[in-house]
């Protein structure tokens, strides 16, 4: 029976997030469906459509899925269930928030942010923030799994799968969406991005933050934080990595002015290639540094600008 | 209206994990445990509703061995008002609790539900949400701020873009972020008084639940150790050598 991957999209986008998730997909069971929920998400339906090894996208656009609450997209994707051996989602905010409700409700239990497909049953996952990491097997059950996304590398954009219209679900009518403060940032998420830069209680204010900020955009990087950072005020919550914060796994992590506590250390170690830059030589963070520049950040963070604009 | 507060009895914040050498596991023998931070906020969060008069009575439930009382004494130490140890030995996977949870529920009837998004043990983020799915109730989960009124809830959540807001038809699901609050630290003289505080205990049998694990652990790792790598002179030579790896 085929795998169903739950689409994390804009409604005007598809995100990268999908199409890694897929890569997970085609190792657990095929063919891969995709399922599009939104209103007016035909762009991001014809982005699903493209990617390889999907056989079929499945499209239901109405206004009851615009801002994809768990309640009636987890009732959706339950009734497409009993089509399926394997059903997954990324492990974004939507992700999280709506497999769960869907394991429940089919008794079965959910593997969370799986790192590797090892067989079609067989699974890693992180535990203990990544400072553990379970070999688990599911057999027997339909399989409800969450992707870490950035431990998978994204399938090619070389498919032509078929869109198939299918009707909404009833409303539960349990929940209400009643706004939105989404970050203004033209920068990617945290979570989702290929380059983070983060800045450390050694950038010593909010104004310096442009220092990373500027080399961000430069690099269509996302920008991160230690809790150090966070706890100053240099930079709102949202942007912290670590245990308690975001864990991230991009493809390259710039840590500045960051020492490397354990709890921040938890939170991006899985990074393909980790930068340090720090003044400490003896900072904990150059233990799991591909590359460390030891000096003043102030020096280094112009220069590295500059070097990036020499090409 | 009366809050329910699930705790979980996890190994402390602090403590450094040491994965067992049989594999079969994470050392937990001679190791601090403390109540799982989420948690904490959870009962920070359900204390402070009690407080502004929102809600009448904070009841804390904790599944987990004998020891889980003392996580149930930091919740009555933080100002819940009773608790329930359903005393259970071995894991128990996230739906098992949820369905235990669903009972203590049935029997509790309370008009919000509180928990922690995740247990910084294993991580796995699923207990709110099962919960909410098995009572076909709503969920705010990973919630930054919450307000409750007679009927609603709303819940202004942590979503990868930044915040999201939801109105919740109650009786409803919440799950907190670590930005809903900071936890009090608990008085002596409330420690003390949390010493007669109530704990009902129970078994997961009481609630006629199966316990039985349905994955199967293989095996438990530590991660792939990193190295540390070269150290670089300059910026300038950093970016070289990025450009050479192809990552910029």
């Amino acid at each position: 029976m085929p795998a169903l991957v739950l689409a994390e999209h804009t409604n005007t986008a598809l995100d990268e997030a999908t199409a890694k998730t897929v890569a997970a997909a085609v190792q657990i069971s095929r063919p891969v469906h995709v399922l599009v929920a939104g209103s007016n998400c035909q762009a991001a339906v014809q982005q699903a459509a493209k990617l390889s090894g999907v056989e079929k996208v499945l499209l239901c656009d109405n206004p009851l899925y615009t801002n994809f609450l768990a309640e009636p997209v987890a009732d959706l994707v339950l009734s497409l269930a009993p089509a399926y051996d394997a059903i997954l989602a990324p492990a974004t905010a939507n992700g999280k928030n709506t497999l769960p409700r869907v394991a429940a409700k089919l008794d079965v239990p959910q593997i969370s942010e799986i790192l590797s497909v090892e067989s079609p049953d067989i699974f890693r996952r992180p535990i203990y923030a990544g400072n553990a990491v379970q070999t688990i097997e599911a057999k027997g059950f339909k399989k409800i799994i969450t992707v870490r996304v950035a431990a998978f590398t994204a399938v090619a954009r070389d498919g032509n799968a078929q869109i198939e219209t299918i009707p909404p679900a009833a409303d539960p009518a349990l929940s209400r969406f009643v706004g939105e403060n989404l970050s203004r940032s033209e920068r990617p998420e945290l979570t989702g991005a290929k380059i983070i830069i983060s800045g450390g209680r050694g950038l010593q204010s909010k104004d310096n933050f442009l220092l990373i900020e500027r080399i961000a955009d430069k690099l269509g990087a996302a920008v991160g934080a230690s809790r150090a950072a966070v706890d100053a005020g240099f930079v709102p919550n949202d942007r912290q990595v670590g245990q308690t914060g975001k864990i991230v796994a991009p493809e390259l992590y710039i840590a500045v002015g960051i020492s490397g506590a354990i709890q921040h250390l938890a939170g991006m170690k899985d990074s393909k290639i980790i930068v340090a830059i720090n003044k400490d030589e003896n900072a904990p963070i150059f233990g799991v540094a591909d590359y460390g520049l030891v000096g003043d950040l102030f020096e280094a963070l112009p220069e590295f600008e500059k070097a990036l604009d020499a090409r | 209206m009366k809050v329910l507060v699930p705790v979980k009895r996890v190994i402390d914040f602090n403590v450094a994990v040491r994965v067992k050498a049989d594999r079969t596991g994470v050392e937990l023998a001679n190791v601090k445990m403390s109540i799982n931070p989420f948690d904490e906020i959870a009962v920070e969060e359900a204390v402070r509703l009690k407080e502004k008069g929102k809600v009448s009575e904070v009841v804390a439930v904790s599944i987990g061995p004998q020891a889980a009382q003392e996580t149930l004494r930091t919740a009555l130490a933080m100002g819940a008002d009773r608790g329930i140890l359903v005393k259970h030995d071995a894991e128990l996977e996230p739906l098992a609790v949820a369905k235990i949870l669903r009972a203590v529920v049935a029997e509790e009837q309370p008009g919000l539900v509180i928990l922690g998004k995740q247990a910084i043990d294993d991580d796995c983020n699923q207990v709110g949400q099962m919960l909410a799915a098995l009572l076909s109730w709503p969920q705010g989960t990973f919630a930054a701020k919450l307000e409750l009124e007679s009927d609603t809830a709303t819940v202004t959540r942590e979503v990868d873009g930044g915040l999201q807001t939801v109105a919740l038809k109650l009786p409803a699901i919440v799950t907190t972020d670590l930005r809903l609050n900071e936890p009090r630290y608990a008085s002596l003289p409330n420690i003390m008084k949390a010493r007669k505080k109530p704990i009902a205990e129970k078994t997961v049998a009481d609630y006629g639940v199966d316990p039985a694990p349905r994955l199967k652990v293989l095996q438990v790792n530590e991660p792939e150790k990193r190295r540390a790598g070269a150290r670089v002179r300059s910026a300038g030579e950093l970016v070289g050598k990025l450009r050479e790896r192809g990552v910029i």
